[in-house]
């Protein structure tokens, strides 16, 4: 039996837990410390060894151990095509953030933020919907607890706003995990085997199956909406933008990392080319990028990009080819290092300021400039620019559309291309650490700090430079490797058009962009509001019903009480005594009717 | 980048600006060198992508400032009914 790579970090994070201690600077608090960013190092190693002992990665499942349960077949390390890159990136990840944390660890941040991580890494082993179930909920649990930690030496109310937040992620994530699991029970009774397979389906088709009370469609619809809200996608994308923010400078790093591309994973390996994937991911691409241009708050700007990016993977998922399927896998490698960056920067801007809106921000490059430059390095990533990450791998999904033949798909990617440099790009640098002179004089973050900073941006231009390292995680195609040359003159000149002018459109438009000390109704407007505003006035027509009813009741009793007394109180007609006469008059006629009656009927 | 200078002062902002366009008009100039691949027709069209960053960036902005007009509510606006 293999040991399960994720049960390094899991098993790890709880012992670092209940061991490190925030502030202390002893010899054995520094050992736990480096052993904490060991964790992860440990873990990518054992994840390539489980990975060699299968071969390089291959477009063909290959089984590992299994055991048996309840008669399924229970597979923790399993590997499917794309678990290599995925879970490569989630180490790295995890080995950033825990160097950004090393500095301001927060024992129980920390400990959830790796069970978090080694959870997402056991979802792309798991080999039935059974494991992955169970790490899916761990992951849920654990994240929620990161979210929470962001109320952790803040005042009365903002540790009273962070745990509100806290409770509408938990609960938008354990409805989805019912969902889920509802989805996951059914298939696998229906079905008899709990293994993960392609489950994709044709819209129209499943709709009326459904119609038709069709269980086995009706499983898959379940297991799709339980991931899709993981995924951020319509209508439950303001999960995201609603909780991030709130989770500290380390506990964002850790979140914008995993839930939503734990989701793509699953997405890639389940639902690959169902083709309604294409308007929910478009829908999500500028639903992330209109938020975001309303946006004031740094990181919540940071946090409706995420939904942006997933957006252009959850379309890619739709398009279905071999080289939108590869681009995703590649894209989500690339924003998971590009997102924890800006993220990185963002959480520096505040670990040193305390601020995060534009509002309150601008000029920090005058003393903050290896956060700056760092900043800009993500923010250049994220928007594609030639030799960054986000260059390689984002032009695989625009081009598989047009290679599809969908151009209304091509166009609207293109333009949310554009759109992506205007609101990530731009927006978020120039607001941060440029535009007006705040006059705040911040140093750049301490060293650990920084240190993360410069691994993800060196991680954010390898690709850019080398693609072809990325693209070897990436599995073998029946026909051989992948040929997809990303660097031509032809490429990179539109690509430097686009983005260019798309700046351009920035400054030029840059008066209508002033920042504004607002926030932007969103879904949750539905549940935080209108639900709230309905169960005030339920409970205010169930108070009302029972004050009626306790004011009538009375006035009922009373005349029951009136009518009893008026027959039955002593001397009423019912209970005073009679006279014998009258009485003896009485039973004379009740028997004289008695034998009438008796003589007629026979 | 034309950032690091347009900050602070109208002086450098110019000189950014005469920078930043440079730049725009060096990148339709490239056009020249490249044998256009175009997917579709009209994307073969001289200076298509610098027109289309340019105008769907607007559309974008027009739009976001548009729906703002319905969405944009006070920072406080969930905490105020206490």
């Amino acid at each position: 039996m293999i040991f399960p790579p994720a049960l390094i970090l899991i098993i790890g994070g709880l012992f670092i837990g209940l061991l490190v201690k925030s502030n202390e600077k002893t010899m054995l608090n520094n050992i736990v410390k480096i052993i904490m960013l060991l964790l992860p190092i440990a873990t990518l190693i054992m994840v390539w060894s489980v990975i060699g002992l299968q071969g390089t990665p291959e477009g063909n499942q290959i089984i590992g151990n299994y055991v048996s349960f309840a008669s399924f077949k229970i597979m923790p390390i399993f590997i499917h095509p794309f678990t290599p890159i995925f879970a490569t990136v989630f180490c790295l990840a995890a080995f950033s953030g825990a160097l950004f944390a090393f500095n301001q660890i927060n024992p129980l941040e920390i400990s959830s933020a790796f069970i978090y991580a080694g959870s997402a890494i056991g979802a792309t082993f798991s080999g039935d919907l059974i494991s992955l179930f169970i790490y899916w909920e761990l992951m849920a649990i654990a994240s929620t607890i990161v979210v929470f930690c962001g109320g952790h030496n803040q005042s009365k109310e903002k540790k009273e706003i962070v745990e509100k937040s806290g409770l509408r992620y938990a609960y938008m994530h354990f409805v989805g995990g019912v969902i889920l699991l509802a989805g996951i029970t059914a298939h696998t009774v229906i079905t008899g085997t709990a293994e993960i397979s392609s489950l994709s389906f044709d819209y129209g088709e499943l709709l009326s199956n459904i119609a038709i009370f069709d269980l086995k469609s009706i499983a898959i619809i379940l297991i799709f909406i339980g991931i899709i809200i993981n995924a951020a996608a319509p209508p439950f994308s303001s999960w995201l933008a609603d909780s991030y923010p709130e989770a500290s400078a380390v506990g964002t790093v850790f979140l914008s990392a995993f839930t939503t591309k734990t989701a793509v994973f699953v997405l890639l390996t389940v639902f690959a080319g169902t083709k309604i994937l294409i308007p929910i991911g478009l829908f999500m691409v500028f639903y992330g990028i209109i938020y975001a241009m309303l946006e004031n708050d740094s990181r919540r700007i940071l946090s409706y990009s995420v939904v942006n990016q997933v957006g252009f993977m959850v379309t890619g998922i739709g398009i279905g080819s071999d080289l939108a399927l590869y681009g995703v896998a590649a894209h989500a490698f690339c924003h998971i290092i590009y997102k924890a960056l800006l993220f990185m920067s963002a959480g520096s801007v505040m670990y040193m300021t305390g601020k995060t809106k534009c509002t309150d921000l601008g000029g920090l490059w005058h003393t903050m400039k290896l956060t700056t430059i760092c900043g800009i390095i993500g923010a250049l990533a994220i928007s594609a620019f030639p030799w960054t990450s986000g260059f390689v791998s984002k032009s695989m999904i625009s081009s598989s559309s047009a290679y599809e033949d969908m151009m209304f798909v091509w166009i609207l990617l293109l333009a949310a291309s554009a759109g992506v440099f205007l609101h990530a790009g731009i927006k978020f640098p120039w607001f941060v650490f440029f535009q007006k002179d705040s006059g705040l004089r911040p140093k750049d973050p301490p060293m650990n700090m920084r240190l993360a900073m410069i691994f993800l941006s060196a991680m954010c231009i390898l690709p850019g430079l080398f693609p072809e390292y990325l693209y070897n995680l990436l599995p073998v195609l029946d026909g051989g490797k992948l040929s997809y040359h990303s660097y031509s003159v032809e490429h990179v000149v539109t690509q430097l058009q686009l983005l260019l002018f798309a700046g351009l459109a920035f400054f030029v438009l840059l008066p209508m962009l002033k920042r504004t000390e607002t926030i932007s109704l969103d879904m949750d407007w539905i549940y935080r509001v209108v639900f709230k505003t309905i169960l005030i006035h339920i409970e205010r027509i169930t108070f009302s019903i029972i004050a009626f009813g306790e004011k009538n009741l009375v006035l009922l009793v009373k005349k029951l009480e009136d009518m009893i007394l008026l027959w039955h109180a002593p001397n009423s007609p019912m209970a005073r005594s009679w006279m014998i006469g009258t009485s003896l008059l009485i039973t004379s006629i009740l028997l004289l009717l008695f034998l009438l009656l008796n003589y007629k009927t026979h | 980048m034309n950032k690091e200078n347009s900050t602070d002062n109208k002086k450098s902002a110019k000189k950014a600006w005469i920078f930043f366009i440079i730049v725009l008009v060096a990148s339709l100039l490239l056009e020249t060198i490249m044998t256009p691949h175009p997917y579709f027709e009209f994307d073969g069209y001289t200076s298509f992508y610098a027109i289309f960053g340019f105008v769907s960036c607007v559309l974008i902005v027009l739009v976001s400032k548009f729906l703002g007009m319905f969405l944009k509510r006070k920072e406080n606006y969930y905490e105020e009914d206490k």
